[in-house]
């Protein structure tokens, strides 16, 4: 009922958002302003070639091997600035550094050092993200609970059953953040990444339909990217979420 | 079933938040027997916590020695508060310290029920009341079959009522299968309800004041009129005292 009714309101606010585009494209009469048929119009010829479907899967590979690398070694690296304060002191510069270095640095030097190719269009994009990972699960480790800790000592839980039930379950809300946020960031640089330095993807079509000033296209082309990562966020996020959250009151 | 020799030759507490450090033991003695039940006694705030940690083995800074009578006794442990782990249920956080073996669900489920947790064991423990929680606490205590059990104040917050059954449930079970059980309190009642040694610390640092057997036999010691009587003349209380 209440899900039903969360999604009524969203339906009426996105019919809201397409009337008011359709009104603007109407008055303004351009083709740098596409109407919504249009779009539509464009998106079907780009998947009738085959290419829509390529250049997603492509865009979606690397998204997910880009994103896979960042939460692994920044969740390793967030923990760790967490649980040792000499790690924290010695590391955490370096992690405001590469938090505040701006993303096109990140891409154009990967690029530099180690050529155009797939490993450094991946590793530009993980490390963009890996700070912003280790930032949240550092604050999710310095919260750890030291009661519970104990409490695994004294019952001689041993390294893997703390792990996997003391501290991980502490550390969820914050796997959920960064996994969000970070779903969001990654697949925007991924994007920057292939319109600089790839022959295909998403970000490679955005720039030549650019280059043709065909904005039926771009608009086509993020109007599906936007409902696939839509689609993983009610669809795999949300779920995952509720699973680890259904102990609470 | 272990002896367990306590000697504390230093233990300070570290300067936190501006405040120096401050001594809590200072050549401080204390020898347990074997499946007895000691009550420790004092005012909060003494270091009857620090000195379970001491035994437990969580809290090691300290110069000195805890020793037992057999190597690596198990340790069942009650805190004040439950700390049961809320995103597992109640049966899993009584089996979580236990061996995976074939036995280990059904004899959890049994040691449940008993307790009059049968209902609960798939809940979460958020879902439960204190008492209830404590009552869990207790269930994962017993359920490692410890042959050492340390209770901090673990009915503490309880109604007299709750509070009552729990004790009760405590006796039972220790009565059905004897450990060595040291037990921290403030409330000298419940004391003399449960223990057959009572020591009284006061401080700081930490000395032991009153060292007394409780020479009560059980059904006198479901009678409180014979609990006073026991504090009056063992521990100088009136029968109007608090502590």
């Amino acid at each position: 009922m209440a899900f039903a009714g969360r999604l009524g309101w969203s339906a009426l606010s996105l019919g809201v958002f397409v009337a008011l585009w359709w009104i603007v494209a109407l008055v303004v009469d351009s083709r740098l302003l596409p109407d919504p048929p249009t779009v539509v119009r464009a998106l079907v010829v780009a998947a009738e070639t085959g290419e829509l479907i390529f250049n997603l899967l492509i865009t979606l590979a690397r998204v997910a091997a880009s994103f896979a690398i960042a939460m692994l070694i920044g969740s390793a690296l967030g923990i760790l600035l967490g649980l040792s304060r000499t790690a924290d002191r010695l590391l955490s510069p370096w992690v405001v550094l590469f938090l505040n270095l701006p993303a096109l640095v990140i891409i154009i030097l990967a690029y530099v050092w180690f050529g155009l190719n797939e490993s450094a269009a991946i590793l530009a994009v993980a490390i963009n993200k890996i700070p912003n990972v280790a930032v949240t699960l550092r604050e999710g480790a310095v919260a750890l609970s030291r009661d519970l800790a104990e409490m695994a000592r004294i019952y001689r839980f041993g390294r893997w059953k703390t792990l996997r039930h003391v501290i991980l379950p502490q550390l969820a809300p914050f796997f959920a953040a960064a996994a969000r946020s970070g779903l969001a960031l990654v697949w925007k640089i991924v994007l920057v990444v292939e319109l600089l330095g790839r022959p295909n993807g998403v970000g490679f079509e955005l720039q030549s339909s650019f280059q043709l000033f065909d904005v039926a296209t771009i608009l086509a082309y993020a109007l599906a990217f936007g409902m696939i990562v839509q689609a993983i966020e009610l669809g795999l996020i949300q779920p995952w979420e509720r699973a680890a959250n259904r102990w609470r009151r | 079933m272990t002896a367990v020799s306590i000697e504390i030759r230093a233990k300070t507490f570290p300067a936190a938040g501006g405040a120096p450090a401050r001594p809590l033991y200072a050549d401080f003695k204390l020898d347990v027997a074997d499946r007895s039940f000691t009550a420790l006694l004092g005012p909060s705030g003494l270091g009857k916590t620090t000195l379970l940690n001491l035994i437990a083995g969580v809290d090691r800074d300290f110069e000195g020695r805890v020793s037992f009578s057999r190597e690596q006794p198990r340790i069942g442990y009650a805190f004040q508060s439950p700390r049961l782990l809320p995103w597992r249920t109640v049966l899993e956080n009584v089996t979580l310290p236990l061996p995976k073996t074939a036995g280990t669900l059904t004899r959890a489920r049994g040691l449940l029920t008993e307790m009059g947790l049968g209902d609960a064991a798939d809940v979460y423990p958020e879902r439960l009341s204190l008492g209830m929680q404590r009552r869990v606490a207790l269930a994962r205590a017993f359920a490692v079959e410890p042959d050492l059990l340390l209770m901090d104040e673990p009915f503490v917050s309880l109604d007299e009522a709750n509070a009552d059954r729990l004790r009760d449930l405590l006796a039972e079970l220790i009565a059905r299968r004897p450990t060595t059980v040291v037990f921290v309190t403030h409330d000298s009642r419940e004391a003399v309800r449960l223990a057959d040694r009572l020591v009284v610390l006061a401080g700081p640092p930490v000395r032991i004041e009153q060292d007394v057997a409780v020479t009560l036999t059980p059904e006198q010691r479901a009678m409180p009129g014979e609990i006073d009587r026991f504090r009056q003349t063992a521990l100088g209380l009136t029968r109007g005292a608090v502590a």
